[in-house]
């Protein structure tokens, strides 16, 4: 008898031998708090019936699947891109914050904390804050504040308190380190953000959920335009990995559809400045969680680099650890050089800018060939204006 | 009888303390411990540095960072700790991050602590459960005591749960924070540790987080049977030598 592969999450919180709750007994009534109640919470129909009018009304769900013509027709395969760009604050990681806020609403919590890199997750959180009204603090490397100034004001501007993380690197490891602290020093009162499918069990499989709507939309409209549910590869950048995990999600058992990650490889995958997780992580515990990460033989967590402040996370969230671990999952690195060169192809062959995340998925169309009558979907996770300065060194604009 | 268990039999409220290895010197491990053990503290927590240590304040999280500028490594602590027990007869206890002992292996690792001398482990990111179910029967072959921590929040289900699976001493963080705040102890920490100490856990109490001085320490232990500094020990061996030491405990003590 063939043992059948489950590719999402079991009962005890594990992807495969990836994932589960490493948290300090701190964090505990907290933690089994979520885990205790978040489906049920997530099912109720007054729960669905809200999430959705705000995904509809607030984000401007659906997001189109739009099929690029020229871009198709430069890599002669069928390419529909999703368009998350298109949400409102400009990424798909809007969809986990209004889920996680109604979330937190339900569970009684007056007190927003979030995490964040380059700020997009932070926005997103200070934005489904000024909606709800809730006090939000977001804790954002010292570093990345001084490179991110434009949201740093974005964040301001909604209302959220900006707090920097001076310890270790001071970037999106040590913010998320922070967040964990003030977590633990307000036990009571505080929901946790997390902006990835990473951190202590149930977040990977909370955030997922809350993505899914991007394959869950994708399933009908690629019925709508090609009658068939059915894609033949999903590509998806993966830093912590939850766009990627919302534009799987359908599809992880469906083993007819080929899932290709792709990771940061910054200067080289074996440069000492990359962020290619999967390839060159070992198994062990970051932020509460069995997964691969980025870490030294002594198993001290390291600072991963990209040109992208998205992708740069040491650790993967663990259902990503999962399907690289099986094989599910395609897992291909491109780097710094490759993913700008991908990003002004699509600016310029479709007029869609996207983030330099998002670019990195695009390179994939220089690096693997698909047939011609392959159906392709690439997640479009956010749109590039975050990233102009970027691209204005990067190509002496 | 591990040295831990012995040692909570004693008539007298215990005091513990708490060092980063490596801190602030390299090679500063085995003379703090000798220092503390003839300045009559009762057992020692050897802090194992990590780059992420989510559990703690700035000034431990600096002795961490500082440590492993230094060069501290796992293999370079049981080097230092090789010969320890021939100048060193109370508790030694070694207080890690998991994912460094995971690196290390964690068989290996807790062979490496009996070979040495270590009598237990407290391992804040290792859930109570996951111990239980992975790595008891390896800890306990190499005779180490797993130190459980509860805190204010911890339900009384729960502390139960915990005591069951104790065989020690219950690490009682005194109240909801991470090490090193400063404030003082008043009515709420009161009445959480009268709380605890109405339970009768089979298991002893010691208080740790928020100690740094003689009347925190005094405050801590009327209703437990020990109390550990940390943060306040790792900022004294920031402004003065590990000869003074015996000082810095006399003035809890006394």
């Amino acid at each position: 008898m063939t043992e059948i592969m489950i590719y999402n999450i079991n009962d005890k919180g594990y992807y495969g031998e990836f994932g589960g709750a490493y948290i300090p007994e701190m964090l505990y009534p907290n933690v089994e708090e979520l885990s205790q109640k978040y489906l049920a919470i997530m099912n109720e129909a007054s729960f669905q019936k809200e999430f959705n009018q705000l995904l509809k009304d607030y984000v401007g769900r659906p997001s189109p699947l739009y099929f690029a013509k020229r871009l198709s027709e430069k890599h002669n395969t069928k390419i529909y891109l999703k368009r998350e760009d298109l949400n409102h604050t400009g990424a798909h990681k809007v969809n986990n914050t209004i889920g996680q806020i109604l979330m937190a609403k339900s569970l009684g919590k007056t007190r927003i904390i979030a995490e964040t890199g380059a700020g997009q997750h932070g926005v997103a959180t200070a934005t489904v804050c000024a909606l709800m009204g809730m006090q939000c603090i977001v804790y954002m490397g010292a570093v990345d504040i001084e490179r991110q100034a434009p949201n740093v004001a974005r964040m301001k501007m909604l209302g959220a308190e900006v707090r920097p993380a001076l310890s270790g690197s001071k970037t999106l490891k040590d913010a998320t380190n922070e967040a964990i602290r003030d977590w633990i020093n307000n036990p009571t009162n505080t929901h946790y953000i997390i902006g990835s499918v990473v951190g202590p069990h149930p977040y990977p499989d909370m955030v997922a959920r809350f993505q899914a709507v991007i394959s869950e939309e994708i399933k009908w409209q690629l019925k709508d335009k090609e009658g068939t549910e059915t894609p033949d590869h999903v590509i998806a950048c993966v830093g912590g990995g939850s766009n990627a995990a919302g534009a799987f999600y359908h599809y992880l058992d469906d083993t007819n559809v080929n899932l290709i990650a792709v990771e940061a490889a910054g200067k080289g995958i074996h440069s000492g400045e990359s962020a290619a997780t999967s390839i060159l992580g070992r198994e062990g515990i970051i932020h509460g969680s069995k997964t691969l990460l980025m870490q030294t033989n002594d198993g001290q967590i390291t600072e991963p680099y990209s040109i992208s402040a998205g992708l740069d996370y040491p650790g993967v969230g663990p259902m990503h650890a999962h399907l690289y671990k099986t094989g599910r999952a395609e897992f291909l690195a491109v780097t710094d050089d490759e993913a700008m060169t991908a990003g002004l192809e699509l600016s310029q062959l479709e007029g869609i800018i996207p983030a330099i995340e998002t670019a990195h998925a695009l390179a994939v169309f220089d690096k693997k060939a698909f047939k011609a009558s392959d159906i392709v979907i690439l997640n479009v996770s956010g749109r590039g204006d975050k990233d102009l300065q970027n691209y204005i060194d990067y190509f002496k604009l | 009888m591990n040295r831990i268990l012995t040692k909570l039999k004693e008539e007298k409220k215990l005091l513990s303390i708490y060092f980063s290895a490596g801190y602030p010197n390299r090679n500063d491990t085995t003379s703090i411990i000798e220092h503390l053990e003839h300045s009559d503290v009762d057992m020692i927590e050897i802090g194992l540095p990590f780059s992420d240590p989510l559990a703690d304040g700035p000034t431990i999280q600096e002795s961490s960072t500082q440590a492993l500028k230094n060069g501290m490594t796992t293999e370079l602590l049981f080097e230092q700790l090789k010969d320890i027990r021939k100048t060193v007869s109370i508790p030694l206890i070694i207080m890690g991050y998991f994912n460094p002992i995971l690196q290390y292996g964690v068989e290996a690792f807790c062979k490496k602590c009996e070979e040495v001398g270590i009598d237990g482990l407290i391992i804040p990111d290792l859930p109570a459960d996951v111990y239980h179910r992975e790595y008891k029967t390896i800890f306990e072959h190499h005779n180490l005591i797993n130190v459980f921590l509860i805190t204010p929040q911890t339900s009384e289900q729960r502390i139960r749960y915990i005591d069951s699976i104790s065989n020690g001493f219950i690490y009682m963080v005194s109240s909801a924070s991470v090490t090193g705040s400063n404030s003082g102890f008043g009515e709420a920490q009161t009445t959480y540790f009268k709380r605890i100490a109405n339970m009768n856990l089979n298991n002893p109490t010691i208080v740790g987080f928020g100690i740094s001085d003689k009347q925190t320490f005094t405050q801590a232990t009327t209703y437990s049977k020990g109390a550990i500094i940390g943060s306040a020990f790792i900022k004294f061996l920031k402004q003065h030598s590990i000869a003074k030491i015996p000082e810095f405990v006399k003035a809890i003590k006394n």
